[in-house]
């Protein structure tokens, strides 16, 4: 499965926020869509999710553009994971996982292939102990893994995951990257939108700089995060020791 | 499955009231009397006035329980009902324009279906509002709604021709099931069953709205198509419920969280429990009005008010304990 961005620019109030993006991810693939605040990353994970109209351009699912495909269809190609870890109600882990399996019931109900599927998400995960756990009884990291549970049991060929580690604790940030490394490489195409450049370097098949609402880089991890890019995407300058990416002075402009 | 086992519960609950309901009154009269053909007193009396409002406490108090069940959910607040968003008030005014009127007394059909109206405008001005925005502008617009409401009550009353007419309007907006006839049955069925369905409809789509609008629209559901069923089921529902009741206050709101630990946490599962709930609460409700040794007899929506007002203040406290 290939997920295929070509030419996309939108606009908000008048003001550009993406100018001309094509990206392209493929199962197998960990593609890190990286760069400051205000780049456009979540806007661009919007657009590729089909969640969000671009001005100009298109997304192509397997060739097929996106708007083509009925929504009950497109949610069990891709599965998407917002940014913001939200569960409404007082749910238990197990309940927010099932919520995966709502695509599946629209097509046609299988109530042993979801359980099944919900077993293996919360496995994947590492949360099948706290199934029974309502979600706001959990720690930040244990509510973002139950919450990627529930992308993950949609077992679409496509994952997109906007900041899935951020604001979490060292521990929790690696096991999402394991989880996300490990689904690529069983051939899922995923997308995350990251903003830890060491976590980004060491998991990722490859990266995607944004600038301004434009692409600066795209490629292996190694080619994208050079000293010039990072200068001119984030305004840094980095020490890089033993695979560590560290923000080491912001430069004048 | 626990969940079947609640909704057989709640069934029973609701015959067991319906039938108490039938038995209760000034004098004893036997059930059978119901099904003799015979034009007999105790007959007349069960079939003509204490069967309609039994039957008008299981729809009302269904469509109060649903439609609060269902707002809640789709705003994701648990202090969501018809009557928080105004859509209560608003159909309040329309039925009371119709029979302010006399339009009402010269074509019945007239008070369902200005009660609809008031409801529809109700849910389009909350649109033009807050169509869109977050859920505080949402219940913003709702509390201008009910002012609106409030206000346009207010001019009808200060406009009253007759002190008689202010009683007659200040009585039913206390609501109340008492002398109904099977010809409100009929009036009010048609706008309850419709409601009713499009708000069971959306279910899923609730369930899928707990993890927040995004992640909802990307398991294939289109938020546009939910709202509007949703606003349409409620106008429906709650315009038809509150012509031939008036306005009866906080049932949407008391019985969803009474079904939640029941019925589990997801909104779509607390739906149904909360139809057959607010059918057996307003049922219960209406028995107690009969029961209640007051002088003039106490009306059904003062009572839910007296009951439901306190429970919303602990509500509110117990929401600030949390946030804090």
């Amino acid at each position: 499965m290939k997920l295929v961005a070509e030419a996309i620019a939108l606009s908000l109030h008048g003001a550009p926020v993406l100018r001309r993006v094509d990206a392209a991810v493929q199962g197998g693939e960990l593609l890190g869509l990286i760069g400051a605040n205000g780049a456009g990353k979540s806007t661009l994970l919007r657009v590729l999710a089909g969640l969000r109209k671009a001005g100009v351009g298109r997304v192509l699912l397997d060739g097929v553009p996106l708007r083509h495909l009925a929504p009950g269809r497109l949610a069990l190609m891709r599965a998407y994971l917002p940014q913001d870890p939200v569960v409404h109600w007082s749910l238990r882990a197990a309940e927010v996982v099932a919520l995966g399996r709502l695509p599946h019931a629209h097509a046609h109900a299988d109530p042993a292939a979801d359980a099944a599927a919900i077993d293996r998400a919360l496995a994947r995960t590492g949360t099948t102990a706290l199934r029974h756990r309502r979600v706001d009884e959990l720690s930040g990291g244990e509510r973002m893994r139950v919450l990627l549970a529930r992308a993950l049991a949609v077992e679409a060929p496509v994952l997109l995951a906007d900041e899935p580690i951020a604001g979490l604790d060292p521990l929790q940030q690696l096991r999402i990257m394991q989880v996300l490394h490990g689904l690529a490489e069983e051939g899922t195409a995923v997308i995350a939108v990251l903003h830890d450049l060491t976590l980004a370097a060491r998991f990722c098949t490859r990266l995607l700089l944004l600038h301004e609402g434009k692409v600066l880089a795209d490629g292996p991890p190694d080619s994208v995060l050079t000293d010039a890019h990072l200068a001119e995407a984030y305004g840094i300058s980095v020490r890089r020791e033993g695979g560590l990416i560290v923000p080491w002075a912001a430069l004048a402009g | 499955m626990i969940r079947r086992d609640l909704l057989a519960t709640l069934a029973i609950l609701v015959a067991a009231l319906f039938v108490a309901s039938l038995l209760a009154g000034e004098v004893a009269i036997p059930l059978r009397d119901l099904f003799g053909g015979g034009q007999t007193a105790g007959g007349l009396i069960l079939r003509e006035l204490r069967l309609p409002r039994a039957i008008l406490a299981v729809l009302v108090g269904g469509t109060l329980g649903l439609c609060g069940a269902a707002m809640q959910g789709l705003l994701r607040n648990p202090l969501a009902e018809p009557g928080v968003l105004g859509v209560s008030g608003c159909a309040a005014v329309g039925a009371v324009l119709a029979f302010y009127f006399g339009w009402a007394a010269a074509f019945p059909l007239l008070l369902p279906v200005g009660g609809i109206i008031g409801a529809l405008l109700a849910v389009a001005l909350l649109y033009a509002l807050a169509g869109g925005a977050g859920l505080l502008t949402l219940l913003l617009a709702g509390a201008a709604l009910n002012s609106l409401a409030g206000a346009l009550i207010a001019l009808l009353l200060n406009l009253a021709p007759s002190p008689y007419a202010i009683y007659e309007v200040l009585f039913w907006l206390m609501g109340s099931l008492t002398d109904r006839s099977m010809a409100q049955v009929g009036l009010a069925l048609p706008g309850i069953l419709l409601g009713g369905a499009l708000l069971l409809g959306t279910r899923r789509a609730l369930d899928a709205l707990s993890l927040g609008e995004d992640a909802a629209r990307s398991l294939g559901f289109s938020l546009g198509a939910v709202r509007l069923r949703l606003v349409l089921g409620s106008a429906l529902a709650v315009g038809a419920a509150v012509a031939v009741s008036g306005a009866i206050g906080f049932v949407g709101l008391v019985v969803p969280h009474l079904m939640r630990p029941l019925a589990g946490r997801l909104p779509g599962a607390v739906l149904l429990p909360s139809a057959l709930a607010g059918a057996a609460l307003l049922l219960a409700a209406d028995l107690a009005v009969r029961l209640i040794p007051t002088a003039t007899e106490l009306r059904l929506g003062v009572l839910t008010s007296l009951i439901g007002a306190p429970f919303f203040i602990l509500l509110v406290l117990r929401m600030r304990r949390q946030e804090l």
